[in-house]
């Protein structure tokens, strides 16, 4: 039968985590980025100034029509030609997840504030709040706070994106293990890990989205 | 202080308000009632354009709210509303409820605003829930809430649409109650209403509208005691009459 040696995750325990916090910090990153922008996408699409609408509606849809992998390579060789110089592969790769899932959060940025009751701005209004105000105090945080398992949700799905980040050479976790893995000729054993690795974290992500949905209907 | 001059509105080729002229004048209470979906929420929301008309002005102490040109946010701060579902942010408690505009629009200190909020709560007595949020509060706590928030702005008139259609009936008087009482204090007041004893109590005059047209605007004696027209009449025995 097998003869497994776990011992190969031992010995190279600090070349695993190197890269899964290059993982996790693209992962979150990327979450605060694609959801700033996904903000003003979401704000630009539902202000009802056409301009403003139309780009933001061409931009998300376009982005949503290719695969994450193309908006990586995008970036990486396009960002250099526009700025005359490399700007590495973290970079590069930060931007085109930045950029990509802006255009998915905007989606459910979009919806969170369409769910929140059409009176509650108009209540704002009344008050002489401008409509920024309105954004930021009353419409937003209720948006959020609708949107909170859905938006930790796609998180999730970001983060198992980010193994994608080895076709510009960046070492995150998935990558490390499989480098591991060919090198030391332990395919199995790195392979059972690494799905380990992500099902604890992604699985306790979960469980924190079931509690935020629980959080909300109370 | 509010004057509406033929004003109409369509949404599409649906006419909403036809050529509606009247006008509220200072200290004055105008009750505004007729069938539903005859134009008196949209009347009043047009008063500090919420809703945009397509004719007519609008104009609130000589400010013209329909006016191109017109900084509507300082107005609308001028002009207190009471929504039918109170729409009191859920998110905040009663205290920040109330402070938000008076920070953010009044310019008003983080003490200033906090002092004018536990005062008026204390006049409607509610006092001892400041630090809740809207959602542990009964419907008639709520709209009560909903009226500090207006009145915090110190506003020259205040617009009620249909502020106790959304309660339960024992929760109806305890809003009444402080109405009345502003109206007694001098408030100038647009209220649409189907509470015809409100009316009778202390409106000057009563707009009577149906089909987007006023139909009716008199003084609140001769409305109820001889109505005009035979809309308005079939309208008062229906909702009086049971």
């Amino acid at each position: 039968m097998f003869n497994f040696d776990f011992e190969v995750i031992l010995n190279n325990l600090p070349f695993l985590w190197e890269g899964l916090q290059l993982s996790l910090l693209l992962t979150g990153l990327a979450v605060i980025g694609g959801i700033f922008f996904g903000t003003i996408l979401a704000l630009m699409r539902l202000s009802g100034i056409l301009p403003l609408s139309l780009v933001a509606a061409t931009y998300v849809n376009l982005i949503r029509s290719v695969p994450l992998i193309l908006v990586i390579f995008w970036f990486y060789f396009l960002v250099p030609l526009i700025l005359g110089r490399p700007i590495g592969s973290f970079y590069s790769a930060l931007i085109a997840f930045t950029l990509f899932e802006a255009a998915y959060f905007s989606e459910i940025i979009r919806a969170g504030i369409q769910s929140v009751r059409q009176g509650q701005g108009q209540a704002g209004q009344a008050t002489g709040l401008s409509y920024f105000q309105i954004q930021r105090h009353i419409v937003l945080p209720q948006a959020f706070r609708n949107m909170a398992p859905i938006l930790v949700t796609q998180g999730i799905i970001l983060f198992q994106d980010t193994s994608l980040v080895f076709v510009v050479s960046l070492r995150d976790f998935m990558t490390v293990s499989s480098i591991i893995a060919r090198t030391e000729g332990r395919l199995i054993e790195m392979y059972i890990f690494a799905a380990c690795v992500y099902f604890v974290i992604c699985f306790a992500g979960s469980l924190f989205v079931r509690r935020l949905q629980k959080a909300s209907i109370a | 202080m509010i004057k509406i001059e033929k004003l109409s509105k369509w949404y599409g080729d649906f006419q909403v308000l036809i050529d509606c002229t009247t006008q509220v004048n200072a200290a004055e209470v105008v009750v505004v009632c007729g069938p539903s979906g005859s134009g008196k929420s949209t009347l009043i929301k047009c008063v500090n354009g919420l809703e945009p008309a397509q004719e007519g002005r609008i104009t609130v102490e000589g400010m013209e709210v329909t006016g191109r040109g017109t900084d509507l946010t300082r107005l609308r701060a001028r002009i207190g509303m009471v929504f039918q579902h109170f729409e009191l942010y859920p998110h905040m408690t009663v205290r920040e409820n109330l402070c938000l505009a008076q920070q953010k629009v009044l310019g008003r200190s983080r003490d200033e605003a906090v002092a004018k909020t536990e005062a008026l709560l204390d006049r409607v007595g509610l006092s001892q829930h400041i630090d809740k949020h809207p959602g542990a509060l009964s419907g008639g706590q709520q709209q009560r809430v909903a009226i500090c928030r207006a009145l915090a702005m110190d506003p020259i008139a205040m617009l009620f649409d249909e502020p106790t259609s959304a309660l339960d009936p024992e929760m109806i008087n305890e809003v009444l109650d402080v109405m009345v009482e502003l109206a007694r204090d001098g408030m100038t007041m647009m209220v649409v209403t189907h509470e015809m004893g409100f009316a009778r109590k202390v409106a000057d005059r009563v707009v009577f509208m149906d089909a987007g047209a006023i139909v009716e605007d008199r003084p609140t004696e001769e409305f109820f005691g001889a109505p005009d027209t035979d809309r308005a009449k079939d309208f008062l025995s229906k909702i009086l009459n049971h």
